[in-house]
């Protein structure tokens, strides 16, 4: 099977925040909860780059090796989701995750986070029970079961959020930077992957 | 000789042609990245974008500008989280296993050796009021706290890998659950003692000449001995510093935790959770040494704390100094006598 991964080729972002909407809007999250969200680095000067940023789903994921309840599951596909069932909010995954992944709906109420909450690669949550309104209320959309990739790459306007098999990403992104003379660089794959992709 | 200033200049010559040319290329190299290709048409965004690679090599974490009104989302990538998830993974979990294991088989061990440290001839009559109904309520209210805020917190370092393969995953999420909060709650009861047994006992504390002669004679330890010691003697002062020393810095980094982002960011609450946890672990050490002493290493000692009331042996033959002070106090050349 593929290993997937997102893949935000920064020299494209137009830090239109149209991926951040789609994931609201295709999960359904809560308030105050951004699965996905847009950075801009060096804002206003030359060289200014935008990237989108969500759970990255890393190898050997930090958050999976913190939780002290082992609540964290990597899929076929590489993707990292949690179990709501059994997460106590403790806090421990937001601390380790290089990317500010985890999200709490009462962060800051001391003593009650309330269940992490995080981007599922559109997959849904692990329990099974693929697509069903229970899965849809508890972990937001379920794609991946229906053969499709994450809404926020899927629409992105310029293409410049990658998802899918990660050698075929890569290989995407390889090409664009040959073409185009320049690139960014595969924005958190290093410390998520430990790897880069190399042009 | 002349053939020498021949074949030196043509030398002479090729280095200056060398070291100018390594002078041209040293500041050309040195203007290339501030060197904006072609200004008057427009930025060449080939050499001046930012590059992942750089930022991460130049900066602990690369943190932006964001949109959205949660600013604390501008942080980009901090791969700080890594080297906390392997403190967390090994050290922790060694340091932790070294101290609750090593610290109960070394009382084992010493309880096998000296075993239960009885009070010469055996108790009397006459007993003297050591600690009163307050000192002892803020005794107990933090070592109450304490042990819920220990076991809790062991849970949250160890028990994944001790009771999660015997409990399940559902059941022991519900009882981490719990456990996380009493742990939450449970802190402030605790700080709440620490200050307390601050503000009460610390005068008694400050260790003073006759606390060097306690550790010189080995405590009462070595043989049977009993050097003279005050209300705390040499050894309860070093408990009394590392509650109040580590229970204070346990509190200060347990409610930097308990509030996110209200005292510090991510990279400070990892730096807190490493301080939290080590002094912690220390501290379950240590105290495990003071319940030894307190309950089954020691006849009489637990009396203290108990109903305040010690054996006047007992008292005698390990706070000689605090008894005559207090005998001299009450003007009694007996002291109280029991009730019955």
């Amino acid at each position: 099977m593929a290993r997937v991964k997102f893949l935000c080729d920064a020299d494209r972002c137009i830090e239109c925040n149209a991926c951040v909407t789609a994931c609201k809007n295709a999960n359904e999250v809560p308030w105050g909860i951004n699965r996905r969200r847009v950075v801009t680095i060096n804002d206003g000067k030359p060289g200014e780059r935008s990237v989108s940023m969500a759970c990255m789903h890393c190898t050997d994921a930090p958050c999976a090796a913190v939780c002290p309840v082992d609540c964290f599951f990597t899929t076929a596909d590489g993707v990292v989701l949690h179990s709501k069932d059994l997460c106590i909010g403790c806090g421990y995954c937001f601390y380790a995750c290089p990317f500010g992944a985890p999200q709490y709906p009462k962060l800051g109420n001391f003593g009650s986070r309330g269940k992490m909450d995080k981007c599922t690669y559109c997959s849904g949550g692990p329990e099974g029970a693929d697509g069903s309104a229970a899965e849809f209320a508890k972990y937001g959309a379920n794609r991946m079961a229906e053969g499709k990739l994450p809404l926020c790459a899927e629409m992105c306007s310029t293409k410049s959020l990658l998802a899918g098999d990660g050698e075929i990403i890569a290989q995407i992104y390889r090409e664009r930077v040959l073409k185009r003379g320049y690139g960014s660089g595969s924005w958190g794959w290093q410390t998520a992957y430990q790897e880069t992709v190399n042009v | 000789m002349f053939n020498h200033t021949i074949l030196r200049r043509p030398t002479l010559r090729r280095l200056a042609l060398v070291l100018l040319l390594g002078l041209a290329t040293h500041t050309a190299m040195a203007q290339a990245p501030v060197r904006p290709s072609a200004p008057e048409q427009g930025m060449n965004t080939d050499t001046l974008e930012v590059k992942e690679k750089e930022l991460l090599g130049q900066m602990r974490r690369i943190e932006g500008t964001i949109s959205i009104p949660d600013s604390r989302a501008a942080v980009l990538i901090q791969p700080d989280g890594r080297t906390w998830r392997d403190y967390r993974r090994g050290p922790l979990l060694w340091i932790t296993a070294a101290c609750v294991l090593g610290t109960l088989a070394l009382l084992a061990l010493f309880y096998v050796i000296k075993g239960r440290m009885l009070i010469a001839g055996g108790r009397g009559v006459a007993t003297l009021l050591r600690f009163g109904s307050f000192e002892r309520f803020m005794h107990w209210l933090t070592a109450g706290s304490w042990c819920v805020l220990a076991l809790s917190g062991l849970n949250m370092v160890a028990g994944r890998a001790v009771l999660l393969p015997l409990l399940g995953n559902d059941a022991f999420s519900e009882i981490s659950h719990w456990l996380k909060l009493s742990h939450n709650f449970v802190g402030f009861p605790f700080a709440a003692g620490v200050i307390l047994m601050l503000l009460v006992w610390v005068r008694a504390n400050i260790p003073n000449k006759v606390d060097i002669e306690w550790f010189r004679q080995g405590g009462g330890f070595i043989g049977n001995r009993h050097p003279p010691a005050e209300k705390f003697n040499g050894g309860q002062k070093v408990v009394f510093w590392i509650v109040v020393l580590g229970g204070g810095s346990l509190a200060i980094t347990g409610f930097a935790l308990l509030f996110p982002f209200y005292v510090t960011n991510i990279f400070g609450m990892q730096i807190a959770q490493v301080v939290h946890g080590g002094i912690a672990v220390l501290m379950i050490a240590a105290m495990f040494g003071h319940i030894y002493i307190g309950s089954v290493g020691m006849e009489g000692a637990i009396d203290a704390m108990n109903t305040g009331n010690v054996d006047l042996k007992w008292a005698k033959d390990h706070h000689s100094l605090w008894v005559a002070e207090e005998l001299a106090k009450t003007g009694k050349p007996n002291p109280q006598q029991p009730a019955e």
